[in-house]
């Protein structure tokens, strides 16, 4: 057993409003710069829908993630690093610009400082690459709110062998969003991908970062990178990616992303894990066995055993607290409401994510309401999002753990709706969780209440470990730029 | 990147090399990690300061602004609000993508960095002044000269903007100024800026400086129709609502019409997470909205029909739990706190009756003050009729009776009965208005009641809850045409409204059911958030009312987490009595002028020359009918009856009109009063109303700021274009076939270009920037001091600047200053002295002039019905001194009438001498010998906002201990207690810049948040017996006004929408044979913008489709050969929209949208209908004025501004859809 630290992030998407204010602030402070215009290190995509860069879930056209070779051997799915080195000047697998999207701006100054004309002047949108009049036809967010989604929304491969169930109609229309960043994966297709070894999974947070000295800009990241989420620099040439705001985690603050979520759907913590067993948990013959093995690598913070471990393997006490008060954990792991996006990618990814509940199915021709029925709140077969569909995004396919996951939550809104309304402590009936009183009151405080000091369980770096901080203390600032 | 590896570095290796992980795929780096510093680098910064954003979407969010190496770099949400408490989610972030964003408009090729004027006007400017060598006499010759008045009118809006010197344009705008008020009176001149609360001191810079002039500010909640007239007619208060926190208390939420995540991101969150605690979340909304997703149900209504709906909910509200299950909490409230047991009269209709007025003291002939104004019900023991306290009358006879003890003014019991059945003289039948198909119609049902001996005659009277069962069709075995059942499509059933919503009746059922019963569980924690979705509709009144019904049926009104949560508007101003002083320049003079914008433009854009659908189809089969076919008619009605402000005022002069009556012998100000009200009734003086058309009374120059009026909330954007700016339109239909007025002048050729200059102060080159003739350079929000709250939250936020005003840049207050200083210089030569106004005011709101028409009946003094006396049946008339070379020293200084008059607001008054005197040590005092020697310095923005915070009782505990006794005196229930643990404290501008401060209770408002508790309206008054400021002091279901009356509006009613079509018989319009479709036309509130602000910028656009677009159902675009992302053209007789069609599944065929204020200033082609550039989302739209809003004079039905008064709805309408075909870029 090797014991590491991974800061993992929870999104709760049954409360994300789809706003995108985290990916403005990511944006601003990260990628509002030339050469990056089109990179949106954090995006919030429409679901269903093909997402940007255009279909990234397709990996038999971009080729991205792990296979299972026939021996049970991981590989790469564009091929192993020899494949790699014939094909280095050429990257049959990369999305083009076109995929993502032009980026553009506006002949502004059509506006302040035009002449006298005969109609009213306007400013026409303009490439940020060529700096050519450009036709709109696709943007990092052309699907918004199910935006064209009767065409695009069809090229969701999230609804494949449901192409009989679900119909794109005004009378079954479903959808929810999606925010995207970059996984910060325990098993790194990106890191397997690079050429020049420019990429690399940091020892004490698991955060995973393209260095920008080392970067040849190659580019097999960003196909290797199932999520799409390495972005090429265009002005310095180098790869570049979403780096968990380490400077601020480092600080004990929380990623742009996460403290500016408006729908306060977002926590971060620590994931204790054994790193020795990281390559077996990604290696299961069937897909669908990657959740659970994925799950069976996070260690119990309050075992004594792990503590101890973690301890001989250089942990220091404040990250294993943070550990044991980790939202993540709780999440992910101890309630099992959170899931891995497309497990499948065998990346074993370290963004987690609740599925959304949806609005009922009108009742056709059945004269029984909910209210008679005694139901107040209603069968989760009759949502809207189908459960092949969130099982195909989140599962590989398995409807069952989201099953399971939406009947905690009916569960928790029946048993806080007693609390709430006859004010006291109600007994929980039997559920096959084990869920007591007290679960679900932590539950609800952490989904419902979730207080700022509950959302972002974030231990400082202990920067004493990187040289002499006393010599130091009056050098920081002044290094060589 | 290439990064030096000094030995230092080398050193700083941050950890070692690691080892490899995962079959060598997964390794720690060996390499050197001094690169990561490229990362922290860009994090580091200078400074964050706390500011906000002066934007109207009710957010009012603490904001971060991260400066570095002085540069505004980007901004975060603020995260440090005080706690809700353990047992609630906090506020922190608060904040969305439009305010994530707004750093880009600080250095933006966009952005307004030096003033600019119109370089066709600049030149006639040039060689006038030139000529003349007097600023007055040379704009005198610009717009006096018809060709070149006409020349630069023309070229409004067509690019030409030259910079010009902030000592030139503060010239010509002081000589338009001047000219003008010479000319023709401070009148016609008038400033735009809406919603104080987004940022208070910018409004009152301007408005204090238009004040002194004499010249009106016009409204905006109204104009905007984001006031919901209902809440005035229900409550008699302009709007009251809870904070968004207050959801989280909710058992039971139905977000109707409102698209929560999306117009209300900062708030969704209590919404989403309320859902954990076990509250059901319903969403009722056309299309698949936002708001959608986090329902446990979605009622799919058809657009307008809302109404409908909610008659069925309140079908089975009363049937089941008033009827059937007799729910005490219901009953109880009912009887207490809302009109249901007040008696109506009858009034005989043939064989059978309608419901007329309230039946008061007056007719039961008691010896009673102000009988006329108590209204009357039974005592439940005795049978007897008793006068409750807490009626209107009580309150304005000041003894002390105006409250909601369960007793009469003698102090003895009185517990009212609900329903006569039971103790019934009779039954007789009752016919009651019905809309649903037409004005025709009436239901025949019956109701319970007593006789009454009045005058020689027998009438009859019944309780309003008598007649709310007849209407909603509750069968108790009273003669009259009542539904059997549930499934029996009789008005109102749940089958019944089916056919209107297409929500399935069991669906309507089971929503009304568990609601009720909810609220009868958890006593009326069931809650409805309104918003925009259902208040743009011409019948948004009766549709709230119909939808109120069932918070007020529940008993959820005025309980925390329950009741009416309606958000459409910023409108909240917590500061409010020091923010009115400041801006309307109280402290100098009173009254100031305040015009409703909707009338204004109304006359202004000429739009009333459009009207098609007469009165008398919608007025109701039991009224007399329309007074009026033209609803302008109603207008001048009003005006001229004290109801509604009406500027310009007379076809004279203000100023003139006193120097008049002096020489026609009116010595004093009562002399000079009676000559004008001779005047009028001869008809030698008119209303300006009478005559809108007519040059003299044009208004001459309008002021904009802090808004984006051409663009953005110009409803009847190319009447706006043609009318009231003189430059290319795309009207449409024309005039010449439409209807006339009867009251109102009409000239066969309608004026283009009444105004001769506009003014705008602006950050970003938006549409009204580009139309103005000059742009001053206004400072934006993240480079001034300034205030802002909203009913979101109950905190009130600082501005503070993170940088100096770049460029030539401005605060709103320094610019306004800055002119005021040039004005006074100027005027000093050319408008010496001191000048009299005679002001005409209307009926005031929260006044005893709500005393002033009694039964609310019409008696017009031209038709001779009644004398013709000011304040009671015509407007009031004050004469206000005017001195225009001291608007400078006023402007600067807080005046001393503080020291003479109260401070107050909604019919409460304290006095503030305390406060004014320590004001002078805050604020230090002016020096000189000029009028503000002495007094408080208003130098700067953040004096402006110290005198705002120290002068309100939400944000300076002494003062809501004085407000709340003055309560007190008023009610005679004691109420000191709420606010006395929070008398020491107060929010001073540095405290809430350190962390954002709550709101202290004060009576100003009717939420009582003693002990951290979140704001909820009306919790004052159902706790502490505090009347509600209506008629009845109750919560009103019953409407009696006559004109209410007239249209059918005694009850609520569900009425559809107008029937607007696309075009009509008299508009010329060829379709060139493209393939079109109709659809219903609605403009919601956007994601990707707030208003037309952040829909310019680049990061916004390019988070969504880059220019102009409109939502279609797929099936409806496939009609029309439409793909997604094809330009369509979209075209009524008002004008054409292009834009390119999003085609989505989530819209129901029948309906597009076009998300509100997409501005055409960005990516907008040409029309190929027009030849011109393509319009705005307004440019299909023109407003409809519905005339129950004119009311005016009678109890709650007075106008307040921004209170009461007409909507600008503009949401009734059809468009027609075409494929555009060639795109034609018209960059000639």
């Amino acid at each position: 057993m090797k014991i590491k630290a991974q800061m993992a992030m929870v999104i709760n998407l049954d409360k994300c409003l789809g706003c995108h204010t985290c990916s403005i602030t990511c944006k601003n402070t990260w990628t509002n710069r030339s050469g990056l215009e089109y990179a949106w290190f954090n995006n919030v995509e429409t679901k269903p829908g093909v997402g940007y860069p255009r279909e990234w879930e397709r990996q038999e056209k971009y080729k991205g993630g792990w296979v299972l070779k026939s021996k049970g051997k991981l590989e790469l799915r564009a091929g192993n690093r020899l494949s790699k080195l014939l094909n280095i000047f050429y990257n049959p697998d990369l999305a083009d610009i076109d995929d993502y999207y032009e980026p553009w701006t506006y002949d502004y100054k059509a506006l302040t400082q035009s002449p006298e004309k005969k109609h009213q002047p306007v400013a026409r949108p303009h490439s940020l690459l060529t700096g050519d009049p450009l036709e709109l036809k696709w943007g990092p967010n052309w699907e918004d709110d199910l935006a064209g989604a009767p065409e695009t929304g069809k090229k969701d491969s999230n609804l494949r062998s449901l192409e009989e169930k679900v119909r794109l109609t005004f009378e079954e229309v479903f959808m929810f969003h999606l925010p995207r960043l970059c996984e910060h994966c325990l098993n790194p297709a990106c890191v397997a991908s690079c050429p020049s070894g420019a990429i690399y999974k940091r020892d004490e947070d698991g955060i995973v970062l393209v260095d920008q000295d080392a970067c040849r800009g190659w580019r097999f990241c960003m196909s290797g990178c199932p999520y799409k989420k390495v972005y090429f620099n265009w002005q310095t040439r180098k790869a570049e990616k979403c780096t968990l705001c380490f400077p601020r985690l480092e600080a004990g603050l929380p990623t742009v992303c996460s403290e500016t979520c408006s729908g306060r759907v977002r926590y971060v913590g620590v994931l204790l894990y054994d790193a020795d067993r990281v390559q077996v948990a990604a290696s299961p013959v069937s897909e669908r066995e990657l959740y659970k093995n994925q799950l069976q690598l996070f260690l119990d913070p309050y075992d004594p055993e792990v503590l101890a471990q973690a301890r001989r393997d250089g942990l220091d006490e404040d990250w294993l607290a943070a550990a044991q008060r980790s939202p993540v954990y709780k999440l992910a792991v101890e309630f099992g409401l959170a899931l891995p996006l497309h497990p499948e990618y065998r990346t074993l990814p370290m963004v987690w994510y609740i599925p959304p509940l949806s609005p009922m199915m009108q009742v056709v021709n059945s004269g029984q309401t909910e209210a008679e029925s005694g139901e107040f709140f209603a069968a989760i077969e009759r949502m809207r999002t189908p459960i092949e569909y969130l099982a195909n995004l989140l599962t590989a396919g398995d409807t069952e753990t989201v099953a399971d996951v939406f009947k905690k939550m009916v569960l928790l809104r029946q048993y806080m709706r007693s609390k709430n309304l006859l004010g006291q402590d109600v007994p929980v009936e039997d559920n096959p969780w084990g869920l007591n009183g007290a679960a679900l009151q932590e539950m609800y405080a952490l989904l419902a209440l979730a207080k700022y000091r509950d959302r972002f369980v974030i231990p400082n770096a202990h920067k004493e470990k990187a040289g002499d901080l006393y010599e130091r203390q009056g050098m920081t600032g002044y290094d060589p730029a | 990147m290439q990064k030096k590896r000094s030995p230092l570095l080398k050193k700083l290796r941050f950890f070692k090399a690691g080892e490899k992980l995962s079959g060598s795929w997964t390794e720690v780096t060996p390499q050197d990690r001094g690169w990561e510093d490229f990362y922290r680098a860009r994090w580091q910064h200078d400074k964050v300061v706390r500011t906000t954003h002066g934007v109207n979407c009710t957010g009012s969010c603490s904001w971060r602004v991260f400066v570095k190496n002085g540069i505004i770099a980007w901004e975060n949400q603020a995260t440090d609000y005080p706690t809700t408490g353990p047992d609630l989610p906090e506020y922190e972030p608060r904040g969305c993508p439009r305010g994530a964003s707004f750093s880009w408009y600080s250095y933006s090729p966009l952005r307004v960095k030096y003033p600019y004027i119109r370089g066709a006007l600049l030149r006639f400017w040039r060689e006038a002044i030139e000529a003349a060598k007097n600023p007055v006499l040379a704009w005198k010759s610009i717009v006096e000269d018809p060709e070149k008045a006409k020349t630069y009118k023309a070229l409004r809006g067509k690019g030409g903007l030259v910079r010009a010197s902030w000592e030139e344009v503060k010239e010509i705008i002081s000589a338009m100024l001047i000219y003008t008020i010479q000319t023709y009176g401070p009148d016609r001149l008038a400033g735009f800026t809406p919603i104080p609360a987004m940022s208070m001191v910018s409004y009152a810079a301007g408005s204090r400086f238009l004040s002194l002039l004499g010249s009106p500010m016009l409204s905006f909640y109204d104009w905007y129709a984001d006031l919901p007239p209902a809440s005035p007619q229900v409550w008699g208060d302009q709007t009251d609502v809870p904070e968004s926190g207050d959801w989280y208390n909710a058992g039971y939420i139905i977000m109707w019409g409102s698209n929560v995540p999306l117009t209300r991101t900062p708030d969704a969150h209590f919404m989403t997470e309320v859902r954990y605690k076990g509250t059901k979340v319903i969403s009722i909304s056309p299309d698949y909205a936002e708001s959608v997703r986090f329902a446990d149900h979605w009622l799919a209504v058809n657009p307008g029909t809302d109404g409908a709906l909610a008659q069925a909910m309140t079908h089975v509200i009363l049937k089941e739990f008033y009827v059937e299950e007799k729910t005490e909490y219901f009953l109880d409230y009912a009887r207490k706190y809302t009109d249901m047991p007040h008696l109506l009269l009858l009034e005989r209709r043939g064989e059978s009756y309608t419901a007329g007025r309230y039946l008061r003291a007056s007719d039961l002939g008691l010896p009673l003050e102000k009988a006329e104004w108590k209204t009357v019900v039974l005592d439940q023991a005795t049978g007897e009729f008793r006068i409750p306290n807490g009626s209107i009358g009580h309150r304005w006879e000041g003894k002390g009776t105006w409250n909601l003890k369960p007793e009469d003014e003698e102090g003895v019991p009185c517990h009212p009965l609900l329903t006569l059945l039971g103790t019934e003289d009779g039954v007789v039948p009752i016919e009651l208005p019905y809309f649903a198909e037409g004005n025709q119609a009436v239901l025949s049902r019956s109701v319970p009641v007593k006789r009454l001996e009045r005058k020689g005659k027998t009438v009859y009277i019944t309780t309003v809850y008598d007649l709310m069962l007849a209407n909603y069709g509750i069968d108790r075995g009273l003669p009259g045409e009542y539904p059997r059942d549930y499934d029996d499509p009789l008005p109102y059933t749940p089958a019944w409204q089916e056919r209107y919503t297409g929500v399935k009746g069991s669906l309507a059922l089971q929503i009304a059911r568990e609601f009720a019963r909810n609220a009868a569980d958890t006593r009326g924690r069931s809650m409805i958030i309104m918003g925009a979705g259902i208040n743009h509709w011409y019948q948004a009144d009766t549709i709230y009312r119909t939808i109120l019904n069932l918070v007020l049926l529940t008993g959820c009104e005025g309980v925390n987490g329950g009741g009416w949560a309606h958000y459409v508007g910023q409108e909240k101003v917590r500061p409010m009595e020091g923010w009115q002083t400041v801006a309307f320049a109280r402290d100098w003079s009173l009254p100031p002028r305040l015009q409703n914008a909707t009338s204004f433009y109304y006359f202004a854009t000429d739009q009333w020359r459009y009207e098609e659908l007469p009165m008398s189809e919608l007025s109701a089969p039991t009224s007399r009918g329309a007074t009026y076919l033209h609803p302008a008619d109603y207008n001048a009605l009003a005006v001229r009856l004290g109801w509604l402000p009406s500027y310009p005022q007379f076809n004279r002069n203000p100023l003139a009109l006193a120097q008049e009556a002096q020489k026609a012998g009116a010595s004093t100000n009562e002399e000079v009063v009676s000559y004008l009200v001779k005047a009028l009734k001869t008809k030698t003086l008119e209303f300006a109303v009478e005559d809108p058309d007519n040059p003299l009374n044009f208004p001459k120059g309008l002021f904009v700021w802090r808004a984006n009026l051409i663009s953005s909330s110009g409803k009847g954007h190319e009447y706006f274009l043609k009318h009231l700016l003189g430059t290319s339109h795309g009207l449409l239909g024309n005039d010449r076939e439409k209807l006339r007025t009867e009251e109102i002048k009409w000239h066969d050729e309608a004026p283009e270009g009444k105004l001769d200059l506009l003014v705008n102060l602006e950050f970003r080159m938006s549409g009204t920037a580009l139309y103005s003739d000059i742009v001053l350079p206004a400072a934006t929000w993240y480079e001034k001091h300034d205030l802002s709250s909203t009913d979101m939250h109950p905190f009130v936020h600082p501005f503070n600047p993170a940088i100096a005003p770049p460029w030539e840049a401005k605060t709103d207050w320094d610019i306004f200053k800055s002119l005021a200083e040039r004005f006074s210089e100027m005027a000093r030569t050319y408008l010496p002295g001191l000048s009299k106004d005679i002001v005409m005011v209307p009926l005031m709101h929260d006044s005893p002039d709500e005393l002033a028409q009694p039964f609310g009946q019409v008696r017009d003094w031209r038709a001779g019905e009644t004398e013709a006396v000011p304040g009671r049946t015509m407007p009031k008339f004050t004469i206000v001194e005017r001195n225009y070379p001291q608007i400078y020293e006023k402007f600067t200084a807080l005046g001393p009438l503080l020291e003479k008059n109260p401070l107050g607001a909604h019919g409460i008054s304290f006095p503030a001498q305390e406060q004014y005197e320590e004001l002078k040590r805050i604020n230090g005092v002016v020096k000189g010998t000029g009028a503000g020697s002495g007094c408080p310095s208003l130098a700067d923005g953040r004096q402006a906002a110290k005198a705002i915070l120290a002068l309100s009782s939400a944000t300076n505990g002494r003062l809501a201990v004085k407000a709340w006794r003055a309560e007190e005196e008023k009610t005679g229930v004691s109420l000191q207690d709420i606010a006395a643990s929070q008398a020491g404290n107060r929010l001073t501008f540095d405290s809430i810049t350190a962390q954002p401060g709550q709101a202290i209770s004060s009576p100003i408002f009717s939420g009582n948040t003693e002990g951290n508790r979140r704001y909820s309206p009306f919790t004052t008054n159902i706790e502490r017996l505090v009347p509600f400021r209506t008629l009845t002091g109750r919560q009103h279901f019953y409407a009696d006004h006559e004109i209410m009356l007239e249209f059918g509006e005694g009850l609520p009613v569900f009425k559809p929408a107008l029937p607007n079509r696309a075009f009509t018989g008299g508009d010329q319009f060829s379709g060139e044979g493209k393939k079109t479709i109709e659809l219903r036309y609605l403009t919601p509130h956007g994601k990707w913008n707030i208003h037309s602000m952040y829909g310019d910028s680049q990061i916004m656009q390019t988070l969504f489709r880059g220019g102009p677009n409109i939502w279609l159902n797929d099936r409806d675009a496939a009609e029309i050969e439409v793909k997604d992302n094809d330009w369509v053209e979209v075209f009524n007789r008002n004008g054409v929209v292009v834009a390119r069609a999003v085609v989505s599944h989530r819209m129901p065929q029948g309906t597009t949208y076009m998300y509100h204020a997409q501005d055409k200033t960005l990516n907008t082609p040409g029309s190929r209908l027009t030849g011109e550039r393509a319009g705005t989302h307004n440019s299909p739209t023109r407003i409809h004025l519905k005339p129950t809003h004119v009311i005016g004079g009678y109890a709650q039905f007075s106008y307040g501004f921004n209170y009461y008064g007409p909507t600008g709805n503009q949401r009734d309408l059809t468009v027609l859809i075409a494929k555009l075909g060639e795109v034609s870029w018209l960059e000639d």
